[in-house]
């Protein structure tokens, strides 16, 4: 509860609160978290958690209800001019102008970062040659692909060079090869020293990018640490069998219970076990399989991953990932009404 | 990917009174540009909305024309003050959609996250309707002057109508703002400002004289702000039998008191949207 400024902290949260009316939904209850200047921090939590409420509240677009945040010392609150000259925003929805090519979208946010134009000209050049969009800058946005408009919302995050960005969500509904670039990208920008607030769904992504890992879930704060720690913490390994027959499934979900330490996860024909010791456990699932005359296609034994941390967490598997088409028709719906319906969506499932 | 070395760190200047005055200019130029490149890039939407104003030119002269009886006998010069008005407050109306598909695309999200002026957005908006509005008043003169429209006093007492016009439709866009950052999408904020313009728009001197309506009626449509701009640029534009130096007094009066009272409200609801 440092009341001074640390200066080797970019971020500081300190219990935030915030309800919104309608609906009455407490969307953070109690937050609190600090990231390390140069270092990345995975805010995880299901959809509706209220980890947009989050970077909402520290990029200076909400106020928060209770509680004060501060980045690189500036509070949010008292001297949000100050926070907006030092951070770097891009969202889950790409808020590009479409009407606008993409330099004259860079060239925008230059200028209104109070850029002088000729900066403004050669920041807008440099990022779209930085970011593989040198050759569409002169097109306009409603013929960029979706990835393309996430590399320019990044891009445009970073017109002034801000110490500090907040990615919020920055390749929901991204395939796989556009994912990679981006996540290139960030580890480059962290490289120079960058520090990074990241939300994210994709837990292979917080994995990859963030040092730190707080998990959130109904607006508090459930879990945090190095994704190291959090596995540790776990202390289970996971057996994963795949059966050679469905009709066979129920009665080995039966045989097997008592091996995990939690209920089975069972998708199709692989039923995955949470042991703690897991060659043992391996072998006894193995004989016990046998003894029912269970023919069985396939065992893995692996390490827990992040995602098996966040389901013993929450209770749910991180949310599908939403479809590009699916993450417009959102946006359209109206961006603050969809977020609190998350926050809603997210209660119900509780 | 790759992030080349950035040649020169890039200044991120800090405000002194001097130059804040000069980036919140800065910011509403920045605003209003952008979206003018955007009606430039949707011709469609800009050629559409002119057919609309030219339509009713040709309906009102040809369809009813010859069954309103006007002061001073001809009607297309009654007519086409009313046509302005009606065309520049059909064009501040786009401030609600446009406003409030920033809103839900996610852009106003961003700005707010900018260092810019707070009432630049807003700004802008207005600012490039007006931009669009003088255009499409040009346009409409022109169309005017084909169906027999003439100037009845000067062509700077003619403009002088014309900034009254101007203005007026700017002080509204400031309350189609409001609504449009009120509305759920882009498509409401359009129907949602339609029952409070055609009253307005109708129930005034814009088509028919006023002295036709009946007493009930006449009552609102008299004192009313648009029948005031009307008959203040029909007295700026045609003159003569239709001189009526009050309504353009109160056409300003109207105009500045809106602008003082929506200009607020309009900040205040941007910065609270969320």
């Amino acid at each position: 509860m440092a009341n001074s400024f640390n200066p080797t902290l970019a971020i500081e949260a300190h219990d935030l609160v915030k309800v919104f009316p309608r609906g009455n939904v407490r969307a953070l209850d109690g937050v609190s978290l600090e990231v390390e200047a140069g270092t990345v921090l995975g805010l995880l939590g299901p959809n509706g958690a209220g980890k947009t409420t989050v970077v909402r509240i520290l990029s200076t677009i909400l106020g928060p209800d209770a509680g004060r945040a501060s980045v690189l010392g500036r509070d949010v609150v008292s001297e949000p001019d100050a926070v907006r000259r030092i951070i770097g925003l891009a969202g889950q929805y790409a808020a590009v102008d479409e009407n606008l090519t993409g330099r004259e979208n860079i060239h925008m946010v230059a200028r209104l970062s109070h850029l002088s134009r000729k900066v403004s000209s050669r920041r807008a050049d440099e990022l779209l040659e930085e970011f593989g969009l040198a050759g569409a800058g002169d097109r306009v946005l409603k013929t960029y692909s979706g990835g393309m408009r996430r590399r320019l919302d990044l891009a445009a995050a970073l017109v002034a060079n801000p110490p500090v960005l907040f990615l919020d969500e920055p390749t929901t509904g991204l395939d796989p090869q556009s994912r990679q670039g981006l996540w290139v990208a960030i580890e480059e920008l962290v490289r120079d020293g960058t520090t990074v607030l990241l939300t994210t769904q994709y837990l292979e992504e917080a994995d990859r990018l963030a040092r730190d890992i707080v998990v959130i879930d109904h607006g508090r704060v459930i879990a945090e640490g190095t994704p190291a720690q959090l596995k540790a913490d776990l202390g289970t390994s996971v057996v994963s069998v795949t059966l050679g027959d469905r009709a066979a499934v129920d009665r080995a979900v039966e045989l097997l219970t008592p091996f995990s330490e939690k209920a089975p996860v069972v998708e199709d024909l692989v039923i995955e076990l949470a042991v703690r010791n897991g060659p043992k456990a391996g072998a006894d699932v193995l004989r016990s399989l046998d003894a029912a005359q269970i023919t069985i296609a396939g065992l893995a034994l692996r390490e827990p991953s992040l995602d098996d941390v966040f389901l013993s967490l929450t209770g749910h598997k991180t949310t599908i990932e939403e479809s590009g088409e699916e993450a417009v028709a959102k946006s359209k719906r109206g961006l603050g009404r969809a977020r609190k319906s998350d926050v809603a969506d997210g209660k119900d499932a509780a | 990917m790759t992030t080349t070395t950035i040649t020169a760190p890039v200044p991120v200047r800090q405000p002194s009174q001097g130059n804040r005055v000069a980036w919140v200019v800065a910011d509403i130029a920045t605003m209003t540009k952008r979206n003018l490149l955007a009606l430039v890039r949707t011709p469609e939407a800009v050629f559409f909305t002119t057919l609309q104003p030219i339509m009713f030119t040709l309906l009102f002269t040809y369809v009813f024309g010859g069954a309103i009886r006007v002061p001073g006998g001809h009607y297309i010069q009654f007519l086409m003050p009313g046509i302005f008005v009606q065309t520049v407050i059909f064009g501040a109306m786009s401030a609600a959609s446009g406003l409030s598909e920033d809103l839900h695309k996610g852009l106003i999200e961003r700005f707010r996250a900018l260092p810019m002026s707070r009432s630049a957005v807003l700004a802008g908006r207005t600012t490039s309707d007006v931009v669009r509005n003088v255009f499409v008043v040009a346009l409409i003169t022109i169309v005017g002057y084909a169906v027999g429209f003439r100037i009845g006093t000067n062509v700077a007492l003619f403009l002088c109508g014309a900034l009254l016009i101007l203005f007026f439709a700017y002080a509204l866009a400031w309350g189609f703002a409001i609504i449009g950052l009120s509305a759920p999408n882009a498509e409401t904020a359009q129907v949602m400002v339609f029952p409070l313009i055609f009253p307005l728009l109708f129930a005034s001197s814009a088509f028919v004289p006023v002295a036709f309506m009946p007493g009930w009626l006449q009552a609102f449509a008299k004192h009313q702000p648009v029948t005031q701009v009307v008959d203040g640029a029909r007295s700026l534009m045609v003159g003569g039998v239709l001189h009526n130096s009050g309504a353009v007094v109160a056409a300003l009066l109207w105009s500045a008191g809106l602008l003082v009272l929506l200009i607020p409200i309009a900040v205040r609801k941007y910065r609270r949207v969320a």
